[in-house]
């Protein structure tokens, strides 16, 4: 590589970390560092007098636990149902050459282009109906509509991934169908899974307006602080931005290498 | 222990016939090779007697008993894969195992044959390690020893050593007809590696196009092929086939004279081993191209009667490029062929 190629691709790399870390270091600067941090201009590059004062009381707000919760749950299960259909879609679509099976695939991303504010009247009128509405369960409904059209893409990649003779091999000697798939095809991926899932479970984590429409009292802690920090001082906003996006990167970083080999990127 | 019978075996893809009624008969403890090119229909056949692929018409005996609708699990087979398919998440002990653990045999039984076959096939310092530490040549024993450890009626083998290099395939080659005569377990071996077939099996069916041409021991399909596809898949250098006229009973080309049977325009067929190299005036009148020595003989290929022909000469031969030779194919060792059918028309024996 030329000289100048190569500070084009380190200046490139260099734009885009600090594309996505350098608001994520103002967050946690402003979160840590007080009443004085947020307000002062110009921002400095270090943190002053850093302390937990404002996450612990943030943390404190009456509700914040309760929506906490509620997000868990919502997450918990928006995971869970999202696994549980889309990997067995997702399965189908590697294994199984079928009649508009291509068509289902783009039909599957299209879920993704309905916009939700459309559909937020009908659905809280039937969520009202059903006793759905301001419930947990309610809010991970939507969101497995939203985030199923990954996990079956993706898990298709996953199953395509595992070479067809494992299977074969495994009914040669003995497995039906079904033990097949849980000696051999979900060991191998399981790792693929466990990154899906948590992809789903930060979908729903982050979800705001879905969750905002369909709950009243019993919101998702992003929804909650939506309506709490904007009645807020800024740096508990701060505060409650910073507690949002932990978790998020936490799981990310966590399963990092499996994301980069479901993407075709190989990670050494 | 079983024999195989297949009955009139039929595959179509869409209106493609890739099988068209294939019937086989192997005995109890006897290996077979299916033996033809790519596309041929060999595997679409093993998968079929595996109950990995679905036929369009047809039976499948195993043992007297039909098995064409039974799951792959109940027809009483194992299975060596051309790309090993041993499972990564597993030890090499639980690969070996693996049979015999879905058919929940005793401990006992499974490290007594666990460990059998890992002796057979020399990886008993590989046992508790896993897959991916092992090169291909290993992991390819994993496979056999998987599939020796069921004690299997039937043992079906899909190009088992096509993913191996050269060195390395000679002597699994070898390592395997000794472990499966010690076994003495009927098998079925798809190649397309005739010297492999040639070496390894009691007898050979030769397939093209969707049926077996030729099944025979490998001698007589190397002597006396039944087509001129299969004189010129089997062997190398592959047969030489050269037209030539037949008149009154005798055919008659250059310098080259000799019994034969049919009337007309034929094929004459010789291995490139069974000729003699004469003076140019007798014999098949041989214009070389290239002279290959090749250290045990020198291989000289080059046209009679505008066709392409190789034959091997002894060394300290001194042809070059350019020149004329007489060929003189062995009377006794040459086929005559049909022109119009490709097939092989009786011997007559003068």
């Amino acid at each position: 590589m030329t000289r100048s190629g190569r500070f084009l691709l380190w200046s490139g790399i260099v734009a885009l970390c600090a594309w996505v870390l350098v608001p994520i270091y103002l967050i946690g600067v402003g979160a840590f560092g007080g009443r004085a941090a947020a307000f002062r201009w110009p921002k400095g590059i270090l943190p002053v007098n850093t302390s937990l004062d404002q996450i612990l009381v943030f943390l404190r707000i009456e509700g914040v636990a309760n929506a906490a919760m509620n997000s868990l749950i919502a997450a918990g299960l928006t995971m869970l149902f999202s696994l549980l259909l889309g990997a067995p879609a997702g399965y189908a679509l590697a294994r199984f050459s079928f009649r508009g099976a291509d068509a289902f695939r783009l039909m599957v991303l299209l879920t993704r282009a309905f916009p939700l504010a459309i559909l937020a009247l009908p659905l809280t009128v039937i969520f009202i109906k059903t006793g759905l509405y301001d419930t947990p369960l309610g809010v991970s409904l939507v969101h497995t509509a939203l985030a199923l059209p990954f996990a079956t893409l993706v898990t298709a990649g996953l199953f395509q991934g595992i070479p067809r003779e494992f299977e074969e091999a495994a009914w040669v000697f003995g497995c039906t169908r079904f033990q097949a798939i849980r000696k051999v095809v979900l060991p191998l991926a399981l790792p693929g899974l466990a990154a899906s899932a948590v992809f789903a479970f930060v979908i729903s984590w982050n979800e705001v307006f879905a969750a905002s429409v369909l709950t009243v009292r019993e919101r998702t802690l992003t929804a909650y602080l939506l309506t709490v920090l904007s009645e807020s001082p800024i740096h508990y906003r701060f505060a409650g931005g910073f507690i949002l996006i932990v978790p998020s990167i936490v799981f990310i970083f966590a399963v990092r290498r499996y994301l980069f080999a479901l993407w075709g990127v190989t990670s050494r | 222990m079983a024999g195989i019978v297949i009955d009139r075996i039929e595959k179509t893809f869409g209106t493609a016939k890739a099988l068209d009624a294939v019937s086989l008969t192997v005995a109890d403890g006897e290996f077979v090779a299916l033996l033809g090119p790519s596309g041929c229909g060999k595997t679409t056949l093993l998968r079929i007697i595996a109950g990995l692929e679905s036929r369009s018409g047809g039976r499948v005996l195993i043992g007297d008993r039909d098995v064409s609708d039974l799951r792959p699990a109940d027809r009483g087979l194992a299975m060596v894969f051309q790309n090993y398919a041993v499972f990564p998440h597993m030890t090499v002990f639980e690969n070996v195992a693996f049979g015999l653990r879905t058919k929940n045999a005793p401990e006992e039984k499974v490290r007594r044959n666990v460990m059998r076959a890992a002796e057979l096939l020399h990886i008993e310092p590989y046992l508790e390690r896993y897959p991916a530490k092992l090169s291909g040549g290993q992991r390819q024993r994993v496979a056999v020893a998987r599939a020796l450890a069921v004690e299997p009626a039937v043992l079906l083998m899909d190009e088992p050593l096509s993913n191996l290099d050269a060195l390395l395939r000679l002597e699994m080659r070898a390592d395997l007809k000794r472990v499966l005569q010690e076994a003495g377990t009927t098998t079925v071996y798809v190649t397309h590696d005739q010297t492999e077939a040639m070496g390894l099996a009691d007898r050979i069916a030769v397939m093209h196009s969707g049926r077996i041409v030729q099944c025979d021991t490998p001698m007589t399909v190397y002597a006396a092929p039944a087509t001129t596809f299969v004189g010129g898949f089997v062997g190398s250098p592959p047969m030489n086939f050269v037209p030539i006229r037949n008149e009154d009973g005798r055919a008659r080309l250059d310098g080259f004279e000799a019994t034969a049977p049919g009337t007309g325009e034929l094929l004459l067929g010789f291995r490139g081993e069974d000729v003699r190299i004469d003076a140019p005036e007798r014999g098949l009148s041989f214009a070389v191209a290239v002279a290959e020595p090749m250290g045990s003989h020198v291989l000289l290929t080059g046209t009679i009667a505008d066709k392409l022909v190789r034959v091997v000469a002894p060394t300290g031969i001194r042809v070059a490029a350019g020149e004329r030779i007489g060929i003189v194919p062995d009377p006794e060792r040459v086929v005559w062929m049909s022109p119009e059918t490709g097939a092989a028309l009786p011997r007559i024996i003068s």
